[in-house]
């Protein structure tokens, strides 16, 4: 964006792609007035908030069936995550927008872990269209982008993978904003199982920060930064 | 002036437009456009988005008011002297004997000679991070974990979070070792990094984000880990270049400049919010010729503030506890956690008896993301007035009389007179916070009467005659020229989320890449932009403060409030809000960064390290 463009979050451009390809095309021209707000002040507080909230705080993982993009079926906690060093975002393999730049830098964190990745820290890409991504459509995306192994690309049932969006923080707290897949979260939840730590980076970032938050969180690392180049 | 309204300070006008009601205005101006102006729309319809009550957590539990006592006196830091230590400070860092690898520290030799420290050379302090288990918070809540800073105090003992006495002129070594558990569970990080917000402090000291260290962890910008990390403060005046150390000028720098309300608290890097809500803050007040920190002293240059036991820091947070009374901190919820529960110096709801005599207590917003509009009041909610003397911890050039209310951004400080001989004794007064806000997004409109989170009893006469005062004339301000302003190079910074990511100029925090290089003793004018509708960023720039040339609000320009025409180092930016900054960029080159001071914002990327270039 230049210096005069003073549009807000959400420019002009993306949320008329967003109409575009979501709003307009699945819900009617009508309804997506109406998402945008024209027929009501108030914004609503998203009631998925609620809906997904844990009832204990303390495991906010749930141990939902996934499927990688090689076909395995695995557990979302205790395979995937459990005591583990791990960062997890969400994309879809139709995203024309964040989603080929954050998977490309992500593959240059990849390409940073070297042989640590599936063995001290594990990095997962969770589809957010996962009528549409299938194992075998995930397979070709993970091949377009040359994507070695230490990293899953996982899709599952709607409502699990919808479940697991909420669980991991990547909603935002008004609902219309929420329903518009072209505003989902850029961010890549970073985290330590084992120490119930977490925290998170812009999968925009420069790949060496993101590399930083992971090494903080991976106890192996004492140097953060000697760690990649 | 009704109970509710802001003293805005714009202009002679009173404007009692909350922040809400701008919004709201905008919210209508835009409905009125045509109907193609769709994004500009859903922009209001994101602008009123703070109104969402944060739901998702249920309050936490009630407390019952009023039930510990402050101590009547906040008691300075007891000093150790380093230079007896088996490892006497010194300006390369002494990785061999536990300390990180930090940089050299800048203009050691110059301070002290080519050689460690020899005793007398510098006022030095210890500090440990320390995991606390049985910290109370409230007499209703159980017994807990807390992260402190302990010093000692002067009889010896353990002093949390303890309060620094400094003076310009005097150096200030701070060795900060950190004894925090390696293998912690829950919020929060065992590494640290701690900012002196914000002393003109070189890069070495500043507490840089990346710079966290513990025993087993080295942070992006350290060569290596350790025990311990010593931090220089040199207790000049910004401009030490420009106006050198003298006969005439004994302390070095421009003794306009100097600050007087300063914290310190964690800035490690993606951990600031849960590692500062653990509990890592505290003060450093920093005195010097005019501003004495003695009522008595005989200098006719000295202002003679209210000093001793009467010059009382106050630090609010902002912090949430579930059902059991437990402290708790979502790292897993993107917009953080709100706290419902306002601690004073680490207390719910406490009492400070006062002598009936005037006070100056200095105020800090040390939470998270909550802003806060203070009213003192009666009993019977009827505001009462005070003086304001100081903003970011620096005196404005006159004190503001009668002030009934003022506002804290997050790092935001005030500093205020209180002349509690008006009132007879037995009088309860509260400070009470009128800013509503239920996310941390930012705060809403202005309600009376507001949650009570401090009362006052005036409970005893003075000692002796109170003979404090409030000068009409507080510290002279150095503005820039008109061929500066100018002649200043513009850098302009939008604050703008996108896609659940807060970034600076499309940009997210690197802290080996300087996003701008300033040559050292050069100015310019910043322009700080947050364009976007429905988030508050109270934006903090390290080391170096500016002066506020313009505000604006919907790209209309306001009148710059009263408070904020003195220096500052924290910018408040409610939605669609503007703010021009003159800066200066001296003394000590390095790295520094200017980041939103909503914690949850600037753990998550909102940060731009820019440098000043040797």
């Amino acid at each position: 964006m230049n210096k005069e463009n003073n549009e807000p979050v959400g420019s002009r451009r993306e949320i008329l792609a967003g109409m575009g390809l979501a709003a307009l095309g699945l819900i009617g021209l009508n309804s997506a007035w109406q998402k945008l707000g024209f027929n009501e002040i108030k914004p609503a507080l998203n009631p998925n908030i609620r809906k997904y909230k844990p009832a204990d705080s303390a495991t906010p993982f749930p141990n939902v069936t996934l499927y990688t993009h090689e076909g395995e079926a695995v557990r979302f906690y205790d395979d995937l995550i459990r005591d583990k060093v791990v960062a997890i975002n969400m994309m879809y393999s139709q995203c024309s927008g964040i989603c080929p730049k954050s998977t490309a830098n992500l593959r240059e964190v990849r390409n940073m872990l070297g042989e640590r990745a599936g063995r001290d820290v594990f990095m997962y890409s969770i589809t957010l269209d996962p009528k549409r991504d299938t194992p075998e459509l995930l397979k070709q995306y993970a091949d377009r982008y040359d994507i070695q192994d230490g990293w899953k690309f996982l899709t599952g049932a709607p409502e699990d993978i919808e479940l697991i969006r909420y669980r991991l923080g990547f909603y935002d707290v008004e609902e219309d904003v929420d329903n518009i897949k072209e505003n989902h979260t850029g961010m890549v939840r970073i985290g330590n199982d084992e120490r119930k730590r977490w925290s998170m980076a812009p999968a925009l970032s420069d790949p060496w920060q993101i590399m930083t938050t992971i090494n903080h969180l991976d106890p192996k690392v004492v140097h953060t930064a000697e760690a990649h180049t | 002036m009704n109970n509710g309204e802001y003293e805005s300070d714009r202009g002679n006008t009173v404007d009692s437009d909350s922040p809400s009601n701008e919004s709201r205005r905008a919210f209508f101006k835009t409905t009125g456009a045509t109907i193609l102006a769709a994004p500009a729309i859903l922009t209001s319809r994101e602008s009123s988005a703070q109104a969402i009550p944060d739901e998702s957590l249920p309050p936490s539990p009630p407390t019952r008011p009023w039930q510990r006592e402050l101590p009547e006196e906040v008691e300075p830091l007891e000093q150790t002297d380093l230079s007896e230590d088996a490892y006497p400070p010194q300006g390369v860092a002494n990785t061999v004997n536990g300390e990180c690898g930090r940089n050299d520290h800048q203009r050691w030799d110059d301070f002290f000679g080519a050689h460690p420290l020899e005793s007398g050379q510098a006022d030095t302090y210890e500090l440990r991070a320390e995991a606390i288990t049985d910290y109370e918070f409230h007499p209703d809540y159980p017994k807990q974990l807390v992260w402190h800073y302990i010093g000692k105090n002067s009889s010896g003992g353990d002093y949390h979070n303890p309060t620094f006495h400094a003076r310009y002129g005097r150096p200030v070594i701070v060795r900060l070792y950190n004894e925090l558990p390696d293998n912690h569970t829950g919020f929060g990080t065992p590494e640290i990094s701690m900012h002196l917000h914000n002393l003109h402090t070189p890069s070495e000291s500043d507490g840089f984000p990346g710079d966290y260290f513990s025993a087993t962890k080295a942070g992006p910008t350290l060569s290596g880990p350790g025990q311990f990390k010593d931090h220089f403060y040199p207790n000049v005046y910004a401009g030490y270049d420009e106006f050198p150390k003298s006969a005439k000028n004994p302390v070095g720098g421009d003794k306009r400049e100097a600050l007087g309300t300063l914290w310190y608290h964690d800035h490690c890097l993606d951990f600031t919010a849960p590692n500062a809500n653990r509990g890592l803050a505290g003060f450093y007040l920093l005195y010097d010729e005019l501003d004495s920190g003695d009522e008595h002293d005989p200098n006719p240059a000295a202002l003679r503030l209210p000093s001793g036991a009467y010059d009382y820091p106050l630090a609010f947070q902002d912090k949430r506890f579930d059902a059991n009374g437990m402290h708790i901190f979502e790292e897993m919820n993107s917009e953080g956690t709100l706290g419902d529960k306002v601690t004073v110096n680490g207390i719910i709801e406490p009492v400070l008896k006062v002598a009936s005599r005037k006070y100056r207590f200095r105020l800090l917003n040390a939470g998270i993301a909550r802003f806060y509009q203070f009213h003192l009041v009666a009993a019977n909610n009827v505001q009462q007035s005070f003086t304001y003397i100081a903003n970011d911890g620096n005196l404005l050039p006159k004190p503001l009389l009668n002030r009934k209310n003022f506002r804290l951004g997050v790092a935001e400080r005030a500093d205020i007179v209180v002349d509690f001989s008006l009132y007879p004794l037995g009088t309860e007064l509260y400070l009470v916070n009128r800013w509503e806000q239920t996310s941390s997004r930012g705060p809403k409109g202005v309600k009376a009467p507001g949650m009570k989170v401090l009362k006052f009893i005036v409970d005893r006469e003075p000692d002796e005659p109170d003979v404090s005062q409030v000068p009409a004339k507080l510290r002279p301000i150095r503005r820039p020229t008109a061929t500066e302003i100018a002649t200043a190079p513009v850098r302009y910074w939008r604050f703008e989320r996108k896609n659940g990511m807060w970034a600076i100029n499309d940009k997210f925090v690197n802290v080996r890449s300087a996003g701008a290089n300033m040559a050292i003793g050069s100015f310019e004018i910043w322009e700080l932009d947050n364009p976007s509708g429905g988030w508050s960023h109270p934006v903090h720039i390290h080391f170096e403060e500016g002066l506020i040339l313009n505000r604006y609000v919907d790209g209309i320009e306001v009148p710059v409030p009263v408070h904020e025409r003195g220096r500052k180092d924290v910018y408040r930016l409610g939605p669609n809000e503007k703010v021009r900054l003159f800066m200066r960029f001296r003394d000590f080159p390095g790295k520094y960064v200017m980041h939103c001071h909503n914690m949850i914002h600037e753990d998550h990327a909102m940060m731009v390290r820019w440098d000043i270039l040797g």
